[in-house]
């Protein structure tokens, strides 16, 4: 590892940590508008969210399990570090790598409330996880196969972008986005909407400056998967970045009509649909590029 | 105008009610009122909550369950009283169970009348609640910084 790749890492890591959470935070307050529009509703303003997590941090801090806060705070920091790396032109299996250890700190963090929902909570997100993970590094893979290096950066290099061959990677990621969004039909970790089931799922027990931290890591999280979704369109010609952009957008208002129109599915759909997407779209693809 | 108020999660407890006054507080979230326009939110989970809204009269069997939820939730926190029987144990205050109101429980900062309470009554306790809530969170940080 050279001290130029530790260099440009760390410069990305901090100005990830500072974009993302204020990218991430509009897109959740056009999110909740936009849902609350297809339900004929008006909806919250666009700093709603922002508004959420400022009063999170002025709560009162009580915690079941004091090395809880400890996880959650690991697993902000690995999703930040993961963007970081991803935005820097990092190796994107490291950054699939990082962000996977991240839910597993969030994971281990529900688990240490020792709470029967919480612990119910965290048994599904382990289960979300090891559904979408084939897929995410099929994505990765095939990412390797077209652009001939893991770095993000070689993208730029490119004389075509990676959606021309592997498109089928690009819709498995698609599928499995909708779980690591947790939205409906796979927000089975934490109901996403009703606030209902199971209490609040993995993040029952936590509350407080503790709960914002999580809302401020799903942003840093939905801001990097957005990443993944333009990486594919990303080539040579500057153009590209911005069509990226804008792929991303639809990508994420596909998403919201997704959230808003299908409900709920069990955990065995899930784990069987995502797996069976990862082999076909996933699987097929890698396949067909490792012998063109 | 603090951050507290901007976005009171509230959570509902039935403790003996009729039913009536739980259907219009679900009625303030519907498209009809749209309470998430001022960021309301119906949570599930004590810990999430901001505003307590009860509805029903109090007995001795719900009594213990009413004050575990309100302990759960974390301060600044505002208690709603939903409702004639919420308020005072409503037609039924001389039932041979029924203690009384909600604040036989719990301390009650705001009173809610109505059989059935209204939608605009719910909201309006809901935002005299949230004057409250901004004193309690004001409270909070002054105590906060005494113990640092």
């Amino acid at each position: 590892m050279d001290a130029n790749f530790l260099i440009t890492t760390i410069i990305g890591t901090v100005c990830f940590a500072v974009l993302a959470p204020v990218i991430g935070c509009l897109i959740d307050g056009i999110d909740r508008i936009v849902s609350a529009r297809m339900q004929g509703r008006v909806g919250p303003k666009l700093l709603q969210p922002y508004w959420d997590v400022r009063k999170l941090l002025g709560k009162d801090k009580v915690a079941v399990s004091g090395s809880e806060d400890t996880y959650i705070g690991l697993a902000l920091f690995f999703a930040i570090l993961a963007g970081g790396i991803f935005f820097s032109g990092g190796n994107l299996l490291l950054v699939v790598f990082v962000i996977t250890l991240s839910s597993l700190f969030f994971i281990v963090a529900a688990y240490s409330t020792r709470s029967p929902y919480a612990e119910v909570g965290a048994a599904r997100e382990t289960l979300q996880v090891m559904s979408y993970e084939p897929m995410v590094l099929f994505m990765a893979v095939a990412f390797y196969q077209v652009v001939g290096t893991f770095d993000t950066s070689g993208v730029f290099l490119l004389r075509h972008p990676a959606i021309c061959t592997a498109w089928g990677a690009f819709i498995g990621l698609c599928f499995v986005l909708t779980i690591k969004l947790r939205k409906s039909p796979f927000d089975i970790s934490s109901s996403h909407h009703a606030h209902q089931e199971i209490v609040k799922g993995i993040t029952t027990e936590m509350s407080g400056p503790t709960l914002a931290k999580v809302e401020i890591m799903h942003w840093c999280e939905t801001v990097l998967f957005m990443g993944w979704v333009g990486v594919f369109f990303v080539f040579s010609h500057p153009i590209s970045i911005l069509v990226a952009v804008l792929v991303a957008l639809v990508i994420y208002l596909f998403e919201i009509w997704v959230d808003n129109n299908f409900a709920r599915v069990k955990w065995q759909a899930m784990l069987k649909w995502a797996w069976i997407v990862a082999l076909v779209a996933g699987g097929l693809n890698v396949a067909v590029l490792a012998f063109i | 105008m603090g951050f507290a108020s901007k976005s009171p999660w509230v959570i509902h407890y039935d403790a003996s009610s009729c039913n009536g006054c739980d259907i219009e507080v679900l009625a303030a979230l519907c498209p009809g009122y749209d309470v998430e326009r001022f960021g309301i939110i119906n949570t599930g989970n004590p810990k999430h909550a901001d505003i307590f809204l009860v509805t029903g009269s109090v007995n001795e069997q719900n009594k213990p369950v009413l004050q575990e939820i309100y302990n759960q939730m974390l301060e600044p926190k505002v208690v709603v009283a939903c409702g004639c029987c919420a308020c005072t144990g409503g037609v039924f205050h001389d039932c041979y169970n029924v203690i009384g109101g909600v604040d036989q429980a719990i301390p009650v900062d705001v009173y809610a009348p109505g059989c059935a309470v209204r939608p605009e009554a719910i909201i309006d306790a809901v935002v005299e609640g949230l004057g409250v809530l901004e004193q309690k969170a004001a409270a909070l940080k002054e105590n906060q910084k005494k113990g640092a």
